[in-house]
């Protein structure tokens, strides 16, 4: 028999069982909760009983505990898994720090002292046995702490600074070249439009993880949206057995499809919402936007589950030892050391420190795996014949850009700088003799000097036609802000013709249709649309989503909220993409995200500038789910591409513009203006309100707060976009860029 | 410069008999009234919220070429002589369609009494306004009410941009600081009320008026 300490152990352990079984499944299930009351009498009676028959009675409840647990397991749902992950019980990072690796090193503060609480990073030893011999390797950590039910923590959301924490540690791991394992406890980042912005701040951690060059890591727990996204652009991602990865929690998801605004939804709709957004990490793995599920023991591992911790040592060292021996070139050997991988031990020791050209292989390693992920979900409905010639098409207008910027400009260029050298070394050689013979000449022949001016090409008025159907109407409209600023009453055909939507006496700009930027902002019939028939699907097999999509289709005509074209400002040819707010509120999906990716292939491939309007934006489209959210990595992966390989990018925002997209690949451009009246930051007011419990000024979002937090670069008007954006090219343009 | 008592009473009458601030509403521009959205002795509500960002209460709709415009109230209060025969025709800019009666609360009669009666300092010109550094200490150690002034003395520093200037006291006589209008450092727009002086032979007096004030309207 064991002695009392450990039966009062036992039990203690069996009540909080019993309590956690009881919390997931609910009180109805398998006679729980009975049994968590009978355990509880006997746990507070402990020292009034004699030992003897508490300690059978709990071997009896052990056996009953763990019948329920496979029935339960047996029976888990969608949303009880949701329930699972957000269990104080549940294990956290500080768990993992402390039980997977061998010792660590918090940076950025501990505890409540901290820059931001609910980041964890830390500097650790992670070790590996090889026979006799204990190998032990440094890593970075990187992840949201939940805590136990401390409050400072928020629940694992990070704010702006939390995030950039992250970021921080992040280069110092590229520094030292460690590779960092990144761990996701998140429900969302905390919406806060602090310094740069929530939005802003994960669009510039996506940017830099997308060529951070080390091996990378994620192991997904909680992944909510956004959030996890900040710290998951990885080379290899992991998720737990019984943990969810979803663009929206399933509250939110039903208060939007219920369309409720202050009420809360009902559990049904919860429920059915949690199955639909096919958040689990199976779902997960068939959709392909993550790698390898962790198992877990039934109903999920607890903090003191020590067998998982063994387990997800190994997995995380296996894990990394892939990423780095993928970026070798023995391919026998790589396949060799992956397979003889085992619980025991490992078979020998891999240096995780890369080469200079093993950081490439790295590098495009990761961007093969970007540019592939949902790749499947793409519907383009064409013949073959057609799709074949395109191919055609395409192979061969790649190939003579590939020659005429490669081979031809690249050599002309280098003759260039060779000449321009040359010239400038001899005339300063040549100045003190022929400067003297010039003048003298010069008055002689009574020839003034002349300085050189070099003027910039001026943009020539375009007379546009184009007349708005909102202009047709005759009557007034009241400017918003006419009782702030005594704006007089604006005729219809006046605000939507000549005024461009703009209330002349305060400069508040209407909303306008999408058509009005094609028509006034792009010389005249300079548009080529390509990719039209690319068209939005449903991966998730989403309940009532396909209708959806029919209706906008046939509403708008168009196939997807981005449209993407070819088209001229000024003669100054340029790549462009649209959102439009038209279909479905201009929120992307896989349709959209693979179509921005290859316009801004085709910039990069033809060496032109990129120019993303977004007419409104409302973020990524919650009927696509996970193979919507990874459009964030993907795209802002191909935006890093573009940039670097010296492309100019221009984002300018409209109307509203939230979430997703502003916080990935259009937050990433380096150049980024707004219209004004735009609205433009991470959630709306009533997502703050119900986050934070504060409410927020009616200002905070609007343009003036973007410019001051340095979200954006400038605040333009409507009646100028076109003048803005001819001498953007012009001036930010220079020889360094491409369309020169 | 003494307070004149009689007209002071005299003004208190008056509130006393009509305790309510009348805040006429007139249409902004030439149009139709559509239709009333008020009755005769509603209550209405002026903009609130932390940042007045939810608008009162809507009075009536004026249109104009096909532009249906709602007014809305700027104060509470309740509706009254409201102008029924109004509606469905056309009317001029500027003509009074109801008034909206804000009955006043205690810190509004005095606070109403006591500009018609103190010595107001008013701001020369839009700045920041600090209390002399002497005055600014004697304050906190003996509170308002309390600390005298006489001519010449300084009372405020204007700050704008760097720039001070002192503000000294011209009116003959001697003073007791009675009320302060403004917050240190805050901009305060030019002509509006910083300093309330009351003479000090009147000081007894005015105490008594405001005790019975707050006796009498409760």
């Amino acid at each position: 028999m064991m002695n009392p300490v450990e039966i009062h152990k036992k039990l203690r352990e069996l009540l909080e069982l019993a309590e956690y079984v009881r919390d997931i499944k609910g009180e109805d299930f398998e006679g729980i909760e009975e049994l968590y009351r009978e355990i509880h009498r006997t746990y507070h009676n402990f020292y009034e009983l004699p030992p003897e028959d508490i300690d059978n009675l709990s071997r009896e409840w052990e056996f009953k505990l763990k019948n329920i647990l496979e029935i339960a397991e047996k029976t888990l749902t969608p949303y009880e898994i949701v329930k699972i992950v957000r269990h104080p019980q549940r294990f956290t990072l500080m768990d993992i720090l402390e039980n997977v690796y061998d010792s660590f090193m918090e940076l950025g503060g501990e505890g409540e002292l901290n820059i931001d609480p609910a980041i964890v990073c830390a500097k650790a030893l992670i070790s590996r046995r090889v026979g006799d011999e204990v190998y032990f390797h440094q890593v970075m950590v990187i992840g949201h702490e939940k805590g136990h039910g401390e409050e400072y923590r928020r629940g694992g959301s990070a704010t702006p600074w939390g995030n950039e924490k992250a970021l921080r540690y992040m280069r110092m791991a590229e520094t030292e070249g460690i590779p960092i394992h990144f761990f996701i406890f998140t429900p969302g980042a905390y919406p806060i439009e602090d310094y740069p912005g929530a939005a802003q701040q994960i669009a510039r951690n996506l940017y830099y993880m997308s060529k951070l060059s080390v091996p990378t890591i994620s192991f997904i727990s909680e992944g909510g949206s956004g959030g996890a996204e900040a710290i998951g652009l990885t080379d290899l991602r992991l998720m737990a057995e019984k943990g969810y990865y979803s663009v929206i929690s399933p509250e939110g998801a039903a208060a939007i499809e219920a369309k409720l605004k202050d009420e809360r939804p009902p559990r049904e709709l919860v429920e059915k919402m949690a199955k639909a957004l096919k958040l689990t990490a199976r779902d997960n793995l068939e959709l392909g936007t993550i790698d390898r599920i962790i198992p877990e023991p039934p109903l999920g591992a607890r903090r003191k589950d020590y067998e998982f911790f063994k387990r997800l040592k190994i997995e995380l060292i296996k894990a990394t030892d892939e990423v780095v021996l993928q970026t070798r070139s023995l391919k026998v050997l790589r396949k060799y050391a992956l397979s003889k991988h085992s619980e025991e031990g490992f078979p020998f020791y891999i240096n995780w420190e890369l080469s200079e050209d093993e950081k490439e292989v790295l590098l495009e390693n990761r961007r093969k795996k970007y540019r592939e992920m949902t790749r499947w979900a793409v519907l383009e409905s064409k013949g073959i014949w057609k799709s074949l010639s395109e191919k055609g098409v395409r192979i061969t207008q790649n190939l003579a850009y590939e020659v005429k910027y490669q081979i031809f400009k690249r050599g002309q260029k280098t003759f260039k700088r060779f000449w321009d050298e040359l010239w400038s070394e001899s005339s300063i050689l040549l100045k003190p003799v022929s400067d003297p013979v010039k003048s003298v000449y010069n008055l002689i022949v009574g020839k003034k000097v002349k300085p050189k001016v070099r003027i910039l090409a001026d943009l020539e008025e375009d007379t546009f036609t184009y007349q708005s159907p909102l202009a047709l109407q005759d009557r007034t409209v009241t400017c918003p802000q006419a009782e702030k600023y005594g704006c007089p009453d604006l005729w219809v055909p006046d605000l939507y013709g000549e005024f461009c939507g703009v209330c002349p006496s305060c400069g508040y700009h209407f909303p306008l249709e999408y058509y009005w930027y094609l028509n006034n902002i792009f010389d005249k019939n300079s548009i080529k649309f390509f990719n039209e028939d690319l068209s939005s699907c449903n991966p998730l097999n989403f309940e009532g989503y396909a209708e959806k999509l029919k209706k906008a289709r046939e509403e708008t005509g168009l196939n997807s909220a981005l449209l993407s074209f070819e088209a001229k400002i000024g003669g100054i040819s340029l790549i462009a993409v649209m959102l439009v707010a038209d279909f479905r509120q201009g929120t992307v999906g896989v349709a959209e995200g693979e179509k921005f990716i290859r316009a801004i292939e085709l910039a990069m491939v033809s060496r032109r500038p990129f120019l993303a309007l977004v007419h409104t934006t409302g973020g990524i489209r919650i009927h696509e789910g996970t193979t919507g959210v990874v459009q964030m990595p993907r795209c802002t992966m191909a935006v890093r591409e573009y940039v670097d390989s010296g492309g100019l990018y221009i984002v300018v925002y409209d109307n509203n513009s939230y979430a997703g997209p502003v916080a990935s690949f259009l937050g990433s451009a380096p150049y980024q203006f707004a219209l004004k009246s735009t609205r433009l930051g991470f959630a709306g007011p009533r997502v703050i309100l119900e986050t934070t419990g504060q409410p927020v000024p009616p200002d905070y979002h609007s343009v003036e707060n973007a410019l001051k937090r340095g979200h954006i670069q400038g605040i333009w008007d409507r009646r100028e976009l076109r003048k803005k954006l001819f001498f953007a090219l012009l001036t930010m343009g220079g020889p360094n860029l491409y369309y020169r | 410069m003494k307070i004149d008592f009689s007209q002071l009473t005299e003004l208190l009458q008056e509130l006393k008999q009509n305790p309510y601030k009348l805040y006429p509403v007139y249409t902004p521009h030439t149009g139709k009234i559509l239709e009333f959205l008020v009755k005769e002795g509603d209550a209405v509500r002026g903009p609130t919220g932390t940042w007045l960002e939810k608008p009162g209460t809507p009075l009536f709709v004026l249109e104009r070429e096909k532009n249906p415009k709602i007014i809305r109230a700027s104060h509470n209060g309740i509706v009254q002589d409201l102008r029924l025969d109004l509606v469905n025709k056309f009317v001029e800019a500027g003509e009074q369609v109801l008034t909206i009666r804000h009955p006043l609360s205690q810190e509004e009669v005095i606070s109403e009494i006591l500009l018609s009666a103190l010595l107001i300092v008013r701001a020369p010109e839009t700045a920041r306004y600090i209390l002399s550094p002497d005055l600014a200490k004697k304050l906190e150690k003996e509170g308002l009410g309390k600390v005298r002034v006489k001519t010449g003395d300084e009372l405020l520093i204007m700050t704008f941009m760097k720039r001070e200037t002192p503000i000294t006291l011209s009116q003959e006589g001697q003073f007791v600081i009675f009320q302060l209008y403004f917050k240190p450092f805050e901009l305060v727009q030019s002509g509006s009320p910083l300093i309330g002086l009351c003479p000090v032979e009147d000081l007894p007096n005015l105490e008594k008026l405001i005790t019975r004030i707050k006796e009498e309207w409760s």
